[in-house]
């Protein structure tokens, strides 16, 4: 999350929390069973519930349960189905897993997944089932869990500090606080312990040993009134939640003037101070924030110390503060700075182990330059426990960055004093000692300004000894006979050691500021370029040469294809894995290296999320791995990757505009063409009918003969202008260049005039017209109708036999039309296989005389179907003779006529 | 009587060939323009009392002929027309031409149409469907009788009752007989402007007439259906 730079709301995170309620409606819901502590019955009571769902009706499915050999709970899991385990190979051992693929391909309406708090074996998708839980609501899954008290987070040390026991397998709170339902499972201790006794609880052998560390009835007491207050914490939320609903009024995003700030500092412990905050921001119901300051001091530590700061940071993440790291020379000041601009009223401290004598603690500094802010110092017990590093061990790297490898910064540091001593060796004769003492400092400031503050305490020293025993007299001696020169040695190694530290200082700034420069850089530099690109491809190289600049390493940006698939790329990079890849692009999070999915992966893939959709993934495996736990580095990471996904999404916008484009144009090229083709051969075609014509009513009158062949002109050229005709017709309707002028249409008119234009081919048979008194308007269009009746019409006049008779009638969703003949029916070879009459080119039967290329039906059926209706051939040969040709067009609702006119 | 005028635009000099003589063989003096240009001259100068069109022509479209000439006369225009498309020729009789034919077609329906174009009566009020001076207040066709100034229809000597509006779709049929009308014009005249889309109505109505007078309305011989574009009243047949 970013921190908005001034005081106000940032408007991203207000439509987070829109965007939050609007998820979770597409969210499964969230069940948890709560107990104090384990033996309480929450699986019971689970399972219990489950089968009364199960009898309700719905679809529940265990996913995966704990029964420890417990015969009651193992008796309640009769009857339910389950999914098998996932068997993990795990040293030597196979262990069953929860199959949360499996969970995720079944999509029950509900699933039981026990023991929230679960590690999974290494090599796992995630590391936590929680994380898995998470996946499932994602998914829109209902999960019903159970968890003990001492697993949430924030209550990990308080509980350890009680009972005595660290347990290492734990829930952030923000699981617990985003369950829609929280079910409390209470016994009373002296319950439990009997139940223990009665070896209900643990197998009976192990039942002992746990009695003595952990049930102890004051254990049981204190963990039991936690649990009972940690669920009335939340009832007590719910209560607010629902009052301010209910008053309709506007929903408080957050307590504005309440507001708090953790600084997190390096000392062990630090972690509870971020528990301790977490904790009271839940209960004023306050956004919190927690930040690093890093001061040159702190700087130095060595990367074990520092990684365990950032996962420090990280915790606070995951309990849902707004992290960041801020660098600077002054903790106090920074913390306030950041506290004003962010409107905080709280500031929550560690407690620092050792004071400086010398030095106000950071405590009474705040409070002294900020009397206003509320301070809240977290003490440190022993109980807490180490945080793992989020970074798995193998990618752990250890670089000095800047400055030359310290042994030879010493031995400039040593060559620059003898060479300071040999240069002011010939001077002794000319200048005071006054003033040779002069270069000696020199030498000081200078290492002191190159190489930093340890070689320029030792330049500092070797000087004053250098001075001492080459120069002040007796020379060759560390004997002083003039008690002044101490005070010189005295000034030559303040001068040193002021200036290194001064140097250090401006260094430390120098530098951070560079990086500022940089980042914003090179955010600038990809901006512009990617403002040029124009294809895919030139995305993916500008963002890949971006976040290559800004994180080294390696760096792949995939982008997703048309299909909303993403492409495997053509030669995968060492440690690369498409399937993490492609998780990261489905769930639309960063996944791999440096989060909580996958972590065991060597690179981090972050999502390239654009306004539309995800455009692709940004795989990163970073010169040093520790970069990705910077919240300043991930910010910068994100933004670029947002760049990229904008860019993209622009190409890609450009490229569906291009490709319509194309397609209009080679459209409208397409009917161009037919149009002409169909304007060229029509004008000769005229030219020929009308001559063959006036030849017949010339004078003097033609004789019979060739009286007859004016007319077969006639006759062949309009055979000809038909078949021209079809083909062009067919290749519009085959190319989609036919647009429907579709109205509401009288079945009877289409008939007549398609009877009137089929009047040649008719040659004056009968055709009987039968239609009902009342038939509805149906949507059509009338020219293209007109054509399928004509052809059916040709058709029954070319094959059939006298009478043609034309029926029609409604069903309740169609009006159905039929052309029939009386002729010998479809040819024999066809009967069966009806439906083949309509492909292109089929004709019943083949090199006949009868003219015509068979494209008749197929322009039919490409008409009727463009209207949504079906055509059929039923051979009526047995029933009387001939074919039977149906057609069926969906009904619709006529417009109403208006009765006044 | 001198011969009256025609003049034929069209670029195919094979089709001016046999359009010519057919006009001819009826007693036309026939006057013929290969292009748009040309034609408005002739159009112009010869004071016509027909003309022959062919929509499209190499030197521009033959719908600004039709605009142009129809701003200072009301010569009867017949249009060919290669195009398939039906909504050039809507468009050509929307601006005022006559007719139309779709190439290819032959001798025989080109004159049909020249005859029927020349028997239309010119000039008057076409909305209330009054018979013009002179002309026989009863119009015939098939055994069909209007009596225009009764405002009574027989069909073989029988009364048949028609409502209002199907009588005014009659008389503006019968007004323009032998012409196809378009949808928009026949709805405009009888339902008025604003209801010039609504095409539907003119289904049903014409319907309603030809089950009124024709013998076979599924093969009407009178009131013609000109698929996509209007009706006609075809008076012979």
């Amino acid at each position: 999350m970013a921190l908005a730079t001034d005081g106000r709301p940032d408007p991203d995170q207000l439509l987070d929390q829109i965007r939050g309620a609007e998820a979770r409606a597409t969210q499964g819901r969230l069940r948890i069973y709560f107990g104090a502590s384990a033996g309480v019955g929450k699986t019971y009571a689970m399972l219990a519930t489950a089968q009364r769902e199960l009898a309700a009706g719905r679809d529940v499915v265990v996913g995966v349960i704990e029964t420890h050999g417990r015969g009651d709970t193992a008796a309640q899991l009769a009857g339910l189905p389950s999914l098998p385990l996932k068997e993990v190979p795990y040293r030597g051992r196979v262990l069953g897993e929860f199959d949360l693929d499996a969970a995720l391909a079944r999509r029950p309406q509900i699933l039981l997944v026990d023991e929230l708090a679960h590690a999974n074996v290494e090599g796992s998708r995630h590391p936590k089932r929680w994380q898995d839980v998470n996946e499932l609501l994602e998914a829109g899954i209902e999960v019903w869990t159970a968890l003990n008290v001492q697993h949430l987070e924030s209550l990990n040390g308080t509980v350890g500090a009680i009972t005595g026991v660290r347990v290492h397998e734990t829930v952030p709170d923000t699981v617990l606080d985003r369950a829609d339902e929280i079910i409390l499972v209470d016994v009373t201790p002296d319950e439990l312990l009997t139940r223990l006794k009665a070896g209900k609880v643990y197998l009976p052998q192990q039942a002992e040993r746990a009695a003595q560390n952990f049930f102890r009835k004051g254990n049981l007491i204190a963990l039991r009134e936690i649990a009972l207050r940690r669920t009335a914490e939340r009832v007590e939320d719910d209560v607010r939640h629902y009052r301010v609903q209910q008053s309709q009024g506007p929903q408080p995003v957050w307590n504005t003037s309440g507001s708090l700030l953790v600084g997190v500092d390096e000392l062990e412990g630090a972690e509870q101070t971020v528990r301790a905050a977490a904790r009271l921001a839940g209960q004023l119901n306050a956004r919190w924030l927690a930040t690093y300051v890093e001061t040159p001091r702190l700087q130095r530590l060595p990367s074990a110390e520092r990684d365990r700061i950032l996962a420090v940071l990280k915790l606070a993440e995951e309990m849902g503060a707004i992290t960041s790291v801020l660098a600077g020379d002054d903790i106090a000041a920074e913390l306030l700075k950041l506290a004003r601009q962010q409107n905080c009223a709280t500031l929550v401290l560690g407690r620092p182990r050792r004071r400086p004598r010398w030095r106000a603690p950071l405590a009474r500094r705040v409070a002294d330059a900020a009397p206003e802010l509320d301070l809240v110092e977290v003490g440190r017990s022993p109980a807490s426990r180490r945080l793992p590093s989020p970074l798995p061990r193998e990618v752990e790297d250890d670089t000095p960055p800047g400055l030359p490898r310290r042994w030879l910064r010493y031995a400039t540091a040593l060559a620059v004093s003898v060479l300071t001593a040999v240069l002011a060796t010939p001077l002794i004769g000319w200048f005071d000692l006054a003033n040779i003492v002069m270069l000696f400092l020199l030498g000081v400031v200078g290492v002191a300004v190159k190489l930093g503050r340890g070689p320029a305490a030792l330049s500092a020293v070797l000087n004053v000894a250098a001075f001492d025993y080459f120069f002040v007299p007796p020379r060759f001696s560390f004997a002083v006979s003039d008690v002044q020169y101490l005070l010189t040695f005295a000034v030559m190694l303040a001068v040193g050691l002021l200036t290194g530290q001064l140097t250090a200082g401006l260094r430390f700034q120098a530098r951070i500021t560079a990086g500022r420069e940089r980042r914003a850089r090179s955010l600038f530099e990809l901006t512009r370029e990617l403002s040029s690109a124009l294809q895919s491809q030139q995305v993916a190289e500008i963002g890949e040469a971006a976040v290559r600049a800004s994180f080294g390493g390696q760096v792949r940006v995939l982008l997703s294809d048309a299909d909303d698939h993403l492409p495997a790329p053509p030669e995968l990079p060492p440690g690369f894995d498409l399937a993490v890849a492609d998780w990261a692009f489905r769930n639309g999070q960063p996944a791999g290296l440096a989060t909580s999915t996958l972590s065991a992966s060597a690179w981090h893939y972050l999502p390239l999320k654009a306004p539309m959709r995800i455009r692709g993934v940004l795989a990163l495996q970073p010169a040093q791995a520790r970069w990705l736990l910077i919240p300043e580095q991930l910010q910068q990471l994100d933004t670029l990757a947002r760049q990229i996904a904008i860019a993209q999404e622009r190409v890609h916008y450009v490229e569906v505009a291009q490709q319509a484009l194309v397609q209009m144009e080679s459209e409208s090229l397409r009917s161009a063409l037919l149009a002409s083709i169909s304007h060229d051969v029509r004008t000769p075609l005229t030219a020929l009918i009308g001559l063959a014509e006036s030849l017949r009513a010339s004078r003097p009158a033609l004789d019979a003969e060739q009286d007859r062949m004016a007319q077969a002109i006639t006759d062949e050229a309009r055979q000809l202008h038909t078949l021209v005709s079809n083909l062009l017709d067919m290749a519009r309707l085959q190319s989609g260049a036919v647009k429907l002028r579709s109205d509401w249409q009288s079945v009877e008119e289409v008939v007549g005039a398609a009877i009137r234009q089929a009047a040649p081919a008719l040659a004056g048979r009968p055709v009987q017209v039968q239609l009902p008194a009342e038939l509805p308007l149906v949507e059509f269009d009338a020219t293209l109708m007109e054509r399928v009746l004509v052809n059916l019409l040709e058709n029954a006049a070319k094959y059939g036999q006298p009478p043609i008779e034309i029926h029609a009638g409604t069903e309740p969703q169609a009006l159905w039309i039929t052309v029939r003949d009386h002729g010998p029916g479809l040819p024999a070879a066809m009967r069966g296989r009806e439906h083949e009459l309509f492909d292109t080119f089929t004709r019943g039967e083949r090199e006949s005389a009868t003219p015509g290329m068979g494209l008749g039906l197929a322009i039919a059926r490409a008409i009727v179907e463009a209207h949504h209706g079906q055509i059929t051939a039923t051979d009526l040969s047995q029933r009387g003779g001939g074919a039977e040709f149906t057609l069926r067009l969906p009904r619709g609702t006529p417009p109403a006529i208006d009765p006044t006119e | 009587m001198p011969s009256p005028t025609a003049i034929l635009i069209e670029d195919e000099p094979q089709i001016r060939r046999f359009v010519r003589a057919a006009l001819e063989a009826e007693g036309w003096l026939v006057h013929e323009a290969e292009g748009l240009r040309r034609g408005l001259i002739e159009a112009g100068t010869r004071k016509p009392d027909l003309i022959v069109l062919d929509l499209g022509l190499p030197d521009g479209d033959g719908l600004e002929l039709i605009r142009d000439v129809r701003g200072w006369s009301q010569v009867p225009i017949v249009v060919l027309s290669a195009r398939s498309d039906e909504s050039d020729k809507i468009a050509a009789l929307d601006a005022g031409a006559d007719d139309y034919l779709a190439k290819p077609f032959g001798v025989g329906e080109l004159m049909a149409r020249v005859r029927a174009n020349l028997r239309r009566p010119r000039g008057l009020p076409t909305e209330t469907g009054q018979p013009g001076e002179g002309s026989d207040p009863v119009f015939r066709f098939g055994g069909v009788e209007i009596d225009r100034v009764a405002r009574l229809v027989r069909r073989d000597g029988q009364l048949v009752h028609l409502t209002p509006i199907e009588y005014r779709l009659l008389s503006v049929l019968v007004t323009h007989a032998g012409r196809v009308l378009t949808h928009r014009q026949l709805l405009r005249e009888v339902w008025g402007a604003s209801h010039t889309e609504q095409s539907h109505y003119l289904r049903i109505y014409m319907g309603h007439l030809r089950q009124k007078l024709e013998h076979d309305p599924a093969q009407p011989r009178h009131l013609l259906t000109e698929t996509a574009v209007g009706y006609r009243l075809q008076v012979e047949g």
